[in-house]
């Protein structure tokens, strides 16, 4: 469904990304592992050209983009079936809830305003938050937000959502609440590509693992391999630190939401 | 019979005064400060979005309207521009300074609640497919404005207070009628500070509404992300 070919970007001088080849297929869950400063994020931000790439080529169902040369108007039929959460929401903050989710289906979809209140309370339905559908986001719990921010995503049936760290700005008690509704739509046959620190996540929940470093794709398995048989040496040390981190120092909260994910 | 005389002055001046302040300072002042923030925001959006050419006009402009000064600008407008054959009626010459000089500041103060506006509102509004016109519209200005509105405010009362320059050439306002009454009388301690106690009056009613706005535009909370 989604095929990246030879992606490259640089900073300045920087080369961030150093020439990515990835695919998606539809329903696929992948989790995006990797220390800070890998280019996870850098990645998932070129594939919805909030940054544009120096070269590669995408290949989005079947139609074949130039990354470096694509245009506003193919930008924008690529960006008519994905979706974006942000790790800080970035929910509209003059908005509420509800005009957050149809905002998007008005303004660029140009749905009628019935047709769109009804996606957007069914979204947010979905994500267990219709009683605040009137509530403004400073209103809201930075889970709660999260949760909106995953129905304003929803609500453009999109053919996939990139997650890019959704849980990492969030008080660990509300962490929870969010990663049930990604798991949620995992079930659901949603294709997710989503950049996280969450370890459970990925070993439980998402059925591919890329590993990225310094700028690289260093490894792409099945969760199941990627967690059971590591090969790498450092794919090893980056997992006992994140899972001894997971099983050791943390909170009882954050280990029993992990456990309920 | 002093005291009396006195308050004869005061009274009999006081409509006097008061009537230019209503038919002169505040058309001048509410038709200045409209076209003030419609430059304002032009100015502050040709820089905000980056135009060549048109944000170095804007620098230009504000350059030379923020450091001039506005009495020297009202001079060149209504006594100057004759010279080269550009004659224009007081009032309309005091309604151009006015709002191009308060324009200037203006741009500034909306510029800079532009730009305090969380670039991730720009990014959310692109990734749920708006175009860059839909997310200024509808979520950048309406939030930008909102930071900008007690800054605005604070102009809009100040220039109630400059329309006084205005006197200078010759626009019969607030402080003009009350020269003249001064000429009149020989009580120029009495009648100035009676001239300042409406311009207070007329910026008290302004915090009021100020006020009022604020409360009105809290709807949304002022915290960040």
């Amino acid at each position: 469904m989604l095929e990246i070919k030879d992606l490259h970007k640089s900073f300045g001088s920087h080369e961030v990304l150093k020439g990515l080849d990835l695919s998606v297929q539809q329903g696929d869950v992948v989790a995006v592992l990797g220390p800070s400063g890998s280019g996870k994020t850098t990645l998932l931000r070129c594939l919805n050209f909030l940054e544009t790439a120096q070269s590669g080529t995408m290949n989005f169902d079947g139609d074949l983009f130039n990354l470096k040369y694509i245009t506003k108007k193919e930008i924008a039929s690529v960006r008519k079936k994905t979706a974006f959460v942000f790790q800080n929401y970035n929910l509209f903050r003059n908005k509420t809830a509800l005009q957050n989710v149809t905002e998007g289906l008005i303004i660029a979809r140009k749905l009628s305003k019935k047709e769109a209140l009804e996606k957007g309370m069914y979204a947010l339905d979905k994500v267990g938050l219709s009683a605040k559908y009137d509530a403004y986001p400073h209103q809201l719990s930075g889970g709660q937000q999260q949760r909106v921010a995953i129905a304003r995503a929803l609500a453009s049936d999109p053919e996939i959502i990139y997650f890019d760290e959704p849980t990492s700005a969030l008080d660990p008690t509300l962490i929870g609440e969010v990663l049930s509704v990604m798991r949620k739509l995992a079930e659901e046959g949603m294709t997710m590509l989503v950049v996280t620190h969450e370890m459970n996540f990925a070993r439980n929940v998402s059925n591919k693992v890329i590993f990225m470093m310094d700028g690289e794709i260093i490894e792409t398995k099945t969760a199941k391999d990627f967690f059971n048989n590591p090969e790498q040496a450092c794919i090893k040390t980056f997992l006992r630190t994140y899972l001894n981190s997971d099983e050791g120092s943390q909170s009882y909260e954050l280990r029993r939401v992990n456990e309920e994910v | 019979m002093a005291d009396e005389h006195l308050l004869a002055i005061i009274v009999d001046s006081f409509w006097k005064i008061l009537l230019p302040g209503l038919t002169m300072t505040i058309p001048l002042t509410i038709i200045s400060f409209t076209l003030a923030l419609l430059l304002a925001v032009i100015a502050a959006l040709v820089q905000f979005a980056d135009l060549k050419g048109l944000k170095q006009l804007a620098r230009f402009y504000i350059w030379v309207f923020r450091g001039t000064p506005l009495l020297v600008q009202l001079f060149v407008v209504f006594y100057g521009l004759p010279n080269i054959g550009i004659l224009i009626d007081p009032f309309p010459a005091a309604v151009l300074v006015f709002s191009f000089n308060e324009g200037a500041y203006c741009a500034e103060t909306i510029r800079s609640a532009l730009e305090s506006v969380p670039k991730g509102q720009f990014e959310a509004g692109l990734c749920v497919g708006m175009s860059y016109m839909q997310i200024m519209r509808r979520i950048i200005l309406p939030q930008a404005l909102r930071t900008a509105f007690p800054p605005l405010s604070n102009s809009l009362i100040a220039m109630v207070k400059d329309t006084s320059l205005a006197a200078n050439i010759t626009v019969s306002e607030m402080f003009m009628a009350t020269q003249r009454i001064v000429a009149r009388t020989y009580e120029p301690l009495l009648l100035y500070i009676e001239v300042g106690l409406i311009y207070l009056l007329f910026s008290s009613v302004l915090t009021f509404l100020q006020r009022l706005g604020e409360k009105k535009l809290s709807t949304y909370g002022n915290q960040e992300g």
